[in-house]
């Protein structure tokens, strides 16, 4: 099933998902091209939501692999069932099996644990596969998962070869920790993730906390908007900007205005380390709340 | 460079699109998109598509379909919109940023390191190796060891002919590359973080009936070091930055993990120039871009900017940063200690080598030298490739 391009636009707003204009046209050309897409963006702009709405729209499952430093195909793809393998040994060494009986039962479909990647090519309707953080995983892993990409089939040496039964949409997101290869990055269309502008942070806002004041939910995107101009060692994602509308609305305010005390107390929602705090003085809230109120 | 598409969905386009598309194409390619066949057979199909009617929403398919960097996405708008609206006049422009600017410079090369061209240097300055054999006297070139020893212990400045500077710039190459083979075959040797593999031993025990006699192991693997260099590239520092942008391209071929940037007033990133397969183009291209001789030097306003936008990227924790520089500082100390003690925290290893060091009678009094000290796990010598080459151990063990 495809959609065309305005059909996922209005599908996107329909699962809650605010998305910027190109974001549309990026998941349509996933279809028509049959390509992964690559997110690339600061920490907290919202990658993995992309993935997430992706597969509302389709009503799709998704299938998420967390990348991290070390993480191998045991991990990523399939393991053995070995406590069951064991016992199965055991059993049948005592009914008398010869090894290579033994051996060709024990490696066989029933001993295999599935790892995500090989989840998402086994699935009858084609899910959405999100491999996050892509960059922290190492080169091998890389040029593994790019074979992977073209092929979707896997070969399991004891088993053989598995081919996908559906070909799975692939969203990477990269927060740019590592460069990744211009092999993989040339297979992906690519999309890069800022943060939201000011009207599109105020309608995330009120989308996610319902019981906000628009009037307050525009000047709460414009306060973490010039927030993230400032000197921050972590500047805030979308995420804080939530936790802290629902803080403000959890208080019942209405304006920023009304209490600049309890605005520049409650910005640790913001601000996540002590530097960050220490910096965004009391002088400095009072200014750019004067700018942005 | 012809477009041939071969998995064309886009049979219905006309001729004049086509070529169209395909000089869009060759004008990427020339800005340094990496741009293949199947890119361009794509691009077609989206052009045949229901995408391509209004520009506004051809733009966006094909930016996701050409970009592949962060740069690249910054980059397109300009280049969709000079190509698409303007043929002409602002392709030539954009043409002019990278195509012509590997042209001019191989003059700077040879202009580094020529006594003429610094008549002011006091006297003893002038100091060179001794032996008779030093590289003024370009003659007997095919020595082998014995000449090779010889250029490795002499002051860079002091090595003017042309041939000899080529033949140094080599040696800088190729000493990071043999830097690169040591230090991954000795973590080898080094490390024996082992665990059970799992996998491999049940596969070898079945024959035991189950009972795990051949235990198979797994040795961790330890990932190499990650540097990421920054030089000065100011008035100061000027003899040597031509033979530091030869090594900066020899460590960044040689690292896979390696991030280059220059700086004087301002910084730039440069791996990416660097990562051209023709070494002669890198280094000229570069050293056009380190030309920041006159308005002083900003260290500490340079290393901010790193701080603030590169180091969250380009730092792990297993990165040592190598800083080139005199420390002649022009800026505040105040902010060079602030930024250092910032850097200081994120990296492993702050690797701070000075050129001056190797001058008779140095002692560090510049400023801002001072007060980056305290910061600095190495502080050593980079006069000559000697110096560069005595490194190597200390990396090895971090």
């Amino acid at each position: 099933m495809t959609l065309n391009r305005d059909e996922i636009s209005r599908r996107l707003a329909a699962v809650g998902y605010i998305a910027d204009h190109d974001v549309a046209t990026a998941l349509w050309l996933m279809d028509f091209l049959k390509r992964p897409l690559l997110l690339e963006g600061e920490a907290g702009v919202g990658k993995t939501e992309v993935a997430k709405a992706l597969a509302a729209v389709h009503s799709a499952e998704l299938i998420r692999l967390q990348c991290y430093e070390g993480l191998d195909q045991n991990a990523a793809l399939y393991e053995w069932n070995y406590q069951r393998q064991l016992l199965a040994i055991k059993m049948r060494e005592g009914a008398g099996a010869n090894a290579d009986a033994i051996e060709e039962h024990i490696f066989s479909e029933r001993y295999l644990l599935e790892r995500p990647l090989l989840a998402a090519i086994r699935r009858e309707n084609p899910p959405v596969l999100l491999v996050d953080e892509v960059d922290r995983a190492d080169e091998e892993f890389e040029a593994f998962l790019l074979e992977l990409l073209s092929d979707f089939q896997v070969s399991i040496p004891e088993l053989g070869t598995i081919k996908a039964t559906s070909i799975p949409r692939v969203v990477l997101t990269s927060n740019g920790t590592r460069e990744l290869s211009d092999a993989l990055r040339r297979r992906c269309l690519y999309h890069y993730v800022d943060f939201p502008e000011v009207d599109r942070e105020a309608r995330i806002i009120i989308t996610r906390t319902p019981s906000i004041d628009a009037a307050l939910a525009v000047q709460i995107a414009r306060m973490v908007a010039s927030v993230r101009k400032e000197d921050l060692r972590k500047v805030p994602g979308v995420a804080e900007t939530l936790d802290w509308a629902a803080t403000l609305a959890g208080l019942d305010f209405h304006d920023l205005r009304q209490e600049p005390e309890v605005v520049h107390e409650t910005m640790m929602c913001l601000l996540k380390t002590r530097e960050d705090r220490s910096r965004l003085t009391r002088e400095v809230t009072e200014r750019l709340l004067g700018k942005v109120a | 460079m012809a477009v041939a598409p071969i998995n064309t969905s886009g049979d219905g386009l006309g001729e004049p699109t086509r070529r169209r598309l395909a000089g869009f194409v060759r004008t990427l390619r020339d800005n340094g998109f990496k741009v293949g066949l199947a890119e361009t057979g794509d691009a077609l199909a989206i052009l045949a598509g229901p995408l391509a009617a209004k520009s506004s929403t051809l733009k966006p398919a094909l930016r996701a379909l050409f970009c592949a960097t962060h740069s690249d996405w910054e980059r397109f708008e300009e280049i969709f919109k000079a190509y698409w609206h303007g043929f002409g006049v602002s392709q030539a422009r954009i043409l002019a940023g990278t195509a012509l600017e590997s042209r001019a410079p191989a003059r700077h090369l040879k202009d580094v390191g020529s006594p003429t061209g610094m008549p002011g240097l006091p006297d003893h300055l002038e100091r060179r190796h001794d032996d008779g054999n030093g590289a003024g006297d370009g003659r007997g070139k095919r020595e082998g060891a014995s000449r090779f020893e010889s250029l490795a212990s002499t002051d860079l400045r002091h090595i003017v002919d042309a041939a000899d500077i080529a033949q140094t710039h080599a040696l800088a190459a190729r000493l990071s590359r043999v830097m690169r083979a040591r230090l991954v075959r000795r973590e080898q040797v080094q490390w024996r973080g082992r665990r059970l593999d799992l996998r491999r031993t049940i596969h070898r025990n079945v024959s035991h009936g189950g009972t795990l006699v051949d235990l198979a192991w797994r040795r961790r693997k330890i990932k190499p070091l990650r540097l990421v260099l920054l030089l000065d590239a100011s008035g100061s520092m000027n003899l040597y930055t031509a033979f530091f942008v030869r090594f900066l391209h020899g460590v960044v071929d040689a690292f896979r993990e390696s991030e280059a940037f220059v700086f004087h007033t301002r910084l730039a990133h440069v791996s990416a120039s660097l990562r051209d397969r023709d070494v002669t183009r890198a280094v000229d291209k570069l050293s056009l871009m380190a030309q920041g001789i006159g308005g002083g030097t900003k260290i500490g306003e340079s290393l901010a900017t790193f701080n603030r936008w590169h180091a969250r990227r380009v730092i792990n924790s297993r990165t040592a940063v190598m800083i080139v520089s005199d420390g002649y500082d022009t800026g505040t100390t105040e902010q060079l200690v602030e930024e250092m003690r910032r850097l200081r925290r994120r990296c492993r290893r702050i690797i701070w080598l000075n050129p001056l060091i190797g001058w008779r009678d140095y002692s560090p009094q510049a400023r801002g030298m001072q007060a980056a000290l305290p910061y600095v796990d190495l502080f050593a010598p980079a006069h000559n490739l000697e110096s560069l080459a005595a490194l190597e151990p200390y990396l090895a063990r971090i």
